[in-house]
């Protein structure tokens, strides 16, 4: 058989192949937001055409808005119309919107697992490059451009060629406090941020096997950051246990045919890859970033890299560190930090929030760290509060604020200042993404935690 | 939105020679609550153009008179980051039609060959070419013939081919896109449709 997991779901799609062109792919499930949608609909509107199969289309808002007084009007006026024009796009086509102030709002894609819309084998896609987070559940999931929101908008389909295939298997046991986001900052750190350009990635072995679904869904999330199309875990009992009985999962017969098909979503043993990488589990440590991509990722307690050790790129390699006000072979431990942000769809999950809990439990938020915890949905919320968490989080002196995108983009008004330095469990740390002239350290809950409370980088293990 | 075709273009080019340019570099984020597309090229490298009052940065690549065209040659890996497609329309709004590197991430390039922007990827070698030619002389111009997937250093006997999918060449030569495509067979996507199994 050979087939891998990608190529079974890949081809179950494929509604017809063109010579030496594309794939006409066809999109199970299709997440739209504000930002990226309005020029598509307005697409439509010129070619005079309808959404084809609206029930497969899901609207929410979240990279623009504000996480404060969500209940008031949206102050910044383009900001307001963007999302106006998402809600009456979404009525006109009959799309499911869940707007601001909804219970079901949140970032995209942590509303799509919450609510059964992601599942295992499915095509998933979305304007938004983290979308590759439902690879999670063992479905192809991409971030597409507005061009294709329009394409899938109108026909359902998008055209692409198939990506190459990649399996990065990690065996072992993680060390204590390494996270799944320092599984992924360390293969990015191995791989650079295009050492997987043009390919699709499955990760496999024990380290993901065991992980929650959570943690899979941040591993899945950063594939994107190696350049890869997306990434995928091949579903399991646990995936099967997280969609059941969820809003939009099937039931009854509809449960008993689809689990038919998901049995299936395995690479088989013979598989071929065309490229295979395997780390060891054991060596990775909590990893931060001090540079400006997050291929530029490190052990907590190393020093920062010399340029001469690095591949290619001196030049850019020491912008890079001009810009963040960094040296070559540098500690990172103990510099001095303004701005915490807990959130974002890579981080922003309930055990994100406990994670980052158990570190600040009993201690005091240090007096010059600026806290930005940012849910990334109203049910993340929610759990927050009832799980207790949020009376801890205040007795430290932090405040929760509403779900959305937030810092992770800085388009609303949570905003790094300049030269600021902000220990973010976000996905970029790219120059100006989280406000210009902002210097982001991308990192896990528990390294921000410990910066939270100590207001320099700090080891989490010394924490606990 | 349809685009101009494109299949031969020669025209001198606009050095930019860093390499992991991202999306959030060619157009902030802050930008994208357009629901329109309109004024991209405006902001085109917003934060390496201008400073916080918005007075030109005489430094940068685009605030120098000396370099001009509509090809614009850029770094290694070339528009990683994020899906905005902002960052392709920015591109073509702004003047370029094409976009040479010795790497394009893969979002951005295919945002760029829907929109009508021609990514051409070289070796590094020839990308080093450029580079040193344009410094040498700024008025150097390079020819890119679509047709026959060459691109040439004029006034020097460098050139070199670059793959481009046959698709997206057809496309591209006459100025279509992938919408009026798939309009063509949306009945066999309405069957497909009653059979998936999700
Ligand atoms: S949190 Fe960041 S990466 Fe995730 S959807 Fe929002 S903007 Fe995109």
């Amino acid at each position: 058989m050979n087939k891998t997991l990608f190529d079974k779901v890949w081809d179950s799609h494929v509604v017809h192949r063109i010579k030496n062109g594309p794939d006409v792919l066809f999109i199970d499930r299709h997440m739209v937001h504000e930002v990226t949608s309005p020029v598509a609909f307005l697409g439509l509107k010129n070619r005079n055409v309808n959404v084809l199969f609206p029930e497969k289309t899901f609207a929410t808002a979240d990279h623009n808005t504000p996480t404060k007084n969500q209940h008031l009007p949206v102050k910044d006026p383009l900001s307001a119309n963007q999302l106006k024009a998402l809600e009456d796009n979404s009525k006109l086509h009959g799309i499911s919107y869940w707007g601001l102030g909804h219970e079901k709002n949140g970032i995209v894609h942590v509303v799509g697992p919450e609510y059964g819309i992601t599942q295992p084998g499915a095509t998933i896609v979305c304007g938004d490059s983290h979308t590759s987070t439902h690879g999670a559940f063992g479905a192809i999931a991409f971030g597409i451009g507005t061009s294709e929101v329009e394409m899938v908008l109108s026909t359902q389909c998008i055209m692409q060629p198939k990506a190459k295939k990649m399996r990065i298997s990690i065996d072992g046991k993680l060390s204590k406090a390494v996270t799944p986001k320092d599984v992924a900052l360390f293969i990015i750190s191995e791989l650079s941020t295009s050492g997987a350009t043009g390919y699709f990635v499955e990760y496999y072995g024990s380290v993901f096997s065991e992980m929650s679904m959570e943690g899979r869904m941040t591993v899945c999330n950063l594939s994107i950051e190696m350049g890869a199309r997306g990434g995928m875990i091949a579903p399991d009992e646990k995936t099967f246990e997280y969609i059941k009985d969820r809003e939009f999962t099937p039931r009854g017969k509809d449960w008993d045919k689809a689990m038919k098909y998901w049995s299936t979503l395995k690479s088989d043993a013979d598989a071929i890859f065309d490229k295979e990488l395997c780390f060891d589990g054991e060596t990775i440590q909590p990893m931060i970033t001090y540079g400006t991509n997050p291929g530029m990722g490190m052990s907590i307690s190393n020093g920062i890299p010399n340029a001469k050790s690095q591949k290619g790129g001196v030049k850019t390699y020491l912008k890079s560190l001009e810009y963040m006000n960094y040296n070559e072979g540098e500690s990172m431990l103990g510099k001095k930090i303004d701005f915490v942000f807990l959130g974002s769809c890579t981080n922003g999950r309930i055990e994100d929030f406990r994670a980052f809990t158990e570190i600040i439990k009993g201690k005091k938020k240090a007096p010059n760290v600026t806290a930005w915890l940012v849910p990334g949905s109203h049910k993340v919320e929610k759990a927050i509060k009832k799980e207790g968490l949020l009376t801890i989080l205040n007795e430290a002196g932090f405040e929760l604020r509403e779900p959305g995108c937030s810092a992770c983009l800085a388009m609303n008004d949570d905003k790094i200042p300049p030269g600021k330095y902000a220990v973010s469990t976000s996905n970029r740390n790219f120059e100006g993404r989280q406000g210009p002239g902002s210097r982001t350290l991308l990192a896990s809950p528990l390294v921000a935690a410990a910066a939270a409370i100590t207001g320099i980088v700090t080891d989490p293990r010394t924490l606990f | 939105m349809a685009y101009d075709k494109f299949t031969i273009l020669e025209s001198s080019a606009v050095p930019l020679p860093i390499e992991n340019i991202d999306t959030d570099q060619i157009i902030p984020a802050r930008f994208l609550k357009a629901t329109e597309r309109k004024d991209f090229g405006d902001n085109l490298f917003r934060d390496w153009r201008y400073d916080s009052n918005n007075n030109p940065k005489k430094d940068f690549v685009l605030n120098n008179p000396k370099f001009k065209g509509e090809i614009l040659v850029g770094g290694k890996n070339f528009g990683s980051g994020s899906s905005r497609e902002h960052a392709a329309w920015s591109v073509y709004d702004y003047g370029f039609r094409c976009v040479v590197s010795s790497f394009f991430a893969d979002i951005f390039r295919n945002n760029c060959l829907n929109i009508g922007v021609l990514p051409v990827q070289v070796t590094s070698k020839f990308l080093e070419e450029i580079f040193n030619k344009i410094y040498e002389n700024p008025k150097t111009k390079l020819n890119i013939d679509l047709n026959k997937q060459k691109i040439k250093i004029i006034g020097t006997n460098l050139s070199e081919s670059f793959d481009i999918n046959e698709y997206k060449k057809e496309n591209m030569l006459h100025g279509y896109d992938d919408i009026d495509y798939l309009m063509n067979i949306k009945d066999s996507i309405e069957i497909f449709a009653k059979n998936t199994p999700l």
